[in-house]
């Protein structure tokens, strides 16, 4: 990566970045999103509404929060509301344009499980759960997805259904009656993924700079599929590097800080 | 009549064996002095409710005070997974606790159902989910007038919340402001509520008039708790100990640490030790 001057994931989180305009109105996970829509405020996007689960409407933190809730977010916040509101008057009443999500394990539909691996009532591995995802990944007009690849996080079936991205592909939404976009853009560590118009399997359509097409193979757990016209993602400006970069620090500098014996 | 009481007395009175009982704090306002004294009193066989358990829940089940865990994000938030509740999930150590989980909009939704005196919350949730399949407390509606079916959830009432809150007034009246969660909702979803507070002040005369305050006839006990919400954080008054997030991730990983852990800086600890443990996140003036 060094001769590249950047790492996959400093170009995930700058490609994710770029997919978000001044206008939407962004519900953040926590994590890989965060420090997207964060680069997205901080270079192209400056009014972009970020909204965190913990109630925190239009928040501009000068750090990555490590929490949803971090006090951060709620002094920078334009408002902040009652979780109740949240998800009921804000994220139920359709104001959310984009909802942004990580994943532990994702499908080629975009399904997502972040609540057990292995059978559910004996996991193997109890993992956090939903949170407000199974809502958000309903809820908001479209669904941005960002990890890092690997054939443990992209399989070809999910353990869970904890946020329902097209279940089975094609009209399966519809089928259920929900009537929003779901999954339209996967951003991960190599490349761009957007879902086939009439199966919704996540298809690569661009490919991050210095990444081939058989890195994406051996670090997906299913067959990936390709677009014919296969784009290059263009590498990262020095501005949002240094923007990205200079986030980091601070939030690394933040956390580190709050322990005992480290006061400022 | 709300009583200010020492936080010992405030437990003992209003908390008992085989409770359904919230400690609220959506990552603000996390009543961990509270949690702390009822590790101390030893209860049995609590059912446990919170949307976000985080740590003090990880430490009451991993002390084997829990039959039941009610929650939505079973993580330390930021940082990774709770290994205390996941060894009582996957092993069963140290005693196996049952599991009813929902999303935080179900969660949500059933609080304030529960403070507005319905037997349910509906909304539009679970769309898809695996969820609604394997708790059985998820159900659907049919809206009566568009025929939209929607989900269904039973209200939360717990038998009593505990939160904390930034201050009362010398009547009893409590202000809660920042992130406020779903503080507000619990209190008035649960029979008896429980907050711990920074400081008292005479009068709050001079709050603008839109504040949340939950008056205090709605609140059986204050304990006067400053730096009771350590590691989490209180709005106005210290920050979060992002720090003791991460190092408990390795503390709990272990059995015996954690053991060792809990009897130095539970059991052998007053809630009088809150106030020392923020010093250090208290912002300069």
């Amino acid at each position: 990566m060094s001769e590249l001057g950047f790492t996959p994931n400093e170009m995930m989180t700058i490609a994710a970045s770029r997919a978000l305009k001044s206008d939407d109105v962004c519900f953040v996970g926590i994590g890989a999103p965060s420090a997207a829509c964060n680069v997205a405020r901080l270079t192209h996007a400056p009014d972009i509404t970020l909204i965190y689960e913990s109630g925190t409407i239009g928040t501009a933190p000068d750090v990555l929060p490590l929490s949803i809730g971090d006090g951060e977010l709620c002094e920078t916040a334009v408002t902040t509301v009652a979780v109740p509101e949240m998800f009921r008057y804000w994220l139920q009443g359709g104001r959310i344009s984009i909802g942004f999500l990580g994943a532990a394990e994702l499908d080629k539909f975009g399904n997502i499980n972040t609540t057990v691996i292995g059978d559910y009532a004996h996991p193997k591995t109890r993992l956090p759960g939903g949170g407000g995802a199974p809502e958000i990944a309903t809820s908001s007009r479209q669904v941005y997805i960002t990890m890092a690849q690997s054939k443990r996080g992209m399989v070809e079936k999910i353990d869970f259904f904890t946020s329902f991205g097209h279940g089975d592909g094609g009209d399966h939404r519809q089928r259920l009656g929900i009537d929003t976009a779901g999954p339209t853009l996967l951003i991960t560590d190599l490349a761009i993924w957007k879902p086939d118009p009439v199966t919704k399997e996540f298809t690569v359509v661009s490919l991050h700079p210095g990444v081939t097409r058989e890195q994406v193979q051996e670090t997906c757990g299913w067959v990936v599929k390709f677009a014919e016209a296969l784009d290059e993602t263009p590498a990262p400006t020095e501005l949002e590097l240094k923007t990205l970069r200079d986030l980091h620090a601070r939030t690394k500098a933040a956390h580190q800080g709050t322990a005992k014996g480290k006061a400022a | 009549m709300v009583k200010f009481l020492p936080l010992k007395e405030a437990v003992a009175e209003n908390l008992h064996d085989g409770d359904t009982v919230a400690f609220e704090g959506f990552t603000h306002l996390i009543p961990t002095a509270a949690a702390h004294e009822a590790i101390r009193q030893g209860f049995r066989d609590l059912t446990l409710i919170r949307m976000t358990p985080d740590l003090i829940y990880d430490q009451m089940i991993g002390m084997g005070m829990a039959k039941k865990i009610v929650f939505s994000y079973v993580g330390n938030p930021g940082v990774g997974l709770l290994r205390r509740a996941r060894d009582a999930i996957e092993n069963g150590f140290p005693r196996t606790i049952e599991v009813e989980e929902h999303s935080h909009a179900g969660m949500a939704n059933a609080y304030e159902a529960g403070a507005a005196g319905l037997p349910c919350a509906v909304f539009r949730g679970y769309r898809g989910a695996g969820l609604a399949s394997v708790n059985p407390n998820i159900k659907s509606i049919t809206c009566p007038f568009t025929g939209e079916v929607l989900a269904a959830v039973p209200a939360i009432q717990p038998d009593v919340t505990f939160i904390h809150a930034q201050k009362a007034d010398r009547k009893g009246n409590v202000l809660v402001e920042g992130i406020i969660g779903i503080q507000k909702e619990a209190v008035l979803a649960a029979k008896r509520a429980v907050v711990t507070v920074e400081e008292v002040v005479d009068n709050f005369d001079d709050l603008h008039p839109n504040l949340t305050v939950l008056p205090s006839w709605t609140i059986a006990a204050i304990s006067v708790v400053p730096g009771g919400s350590h590691p989490s954080y209180t709005h106005g008054y210290y920050e979060r100990d992002n720090a003791a997030y991460l190092e408990w991730d390795e503390i709990a990983a272990d059995r015996d640490r954690f053991q060792a852990w809990m009897q130095k800086n539970v059991i052998e600890s007053r809630a009088d030790d809150f106030a020392g443990r923020v010093e250090h996140l208290r912002k300069a003036a």
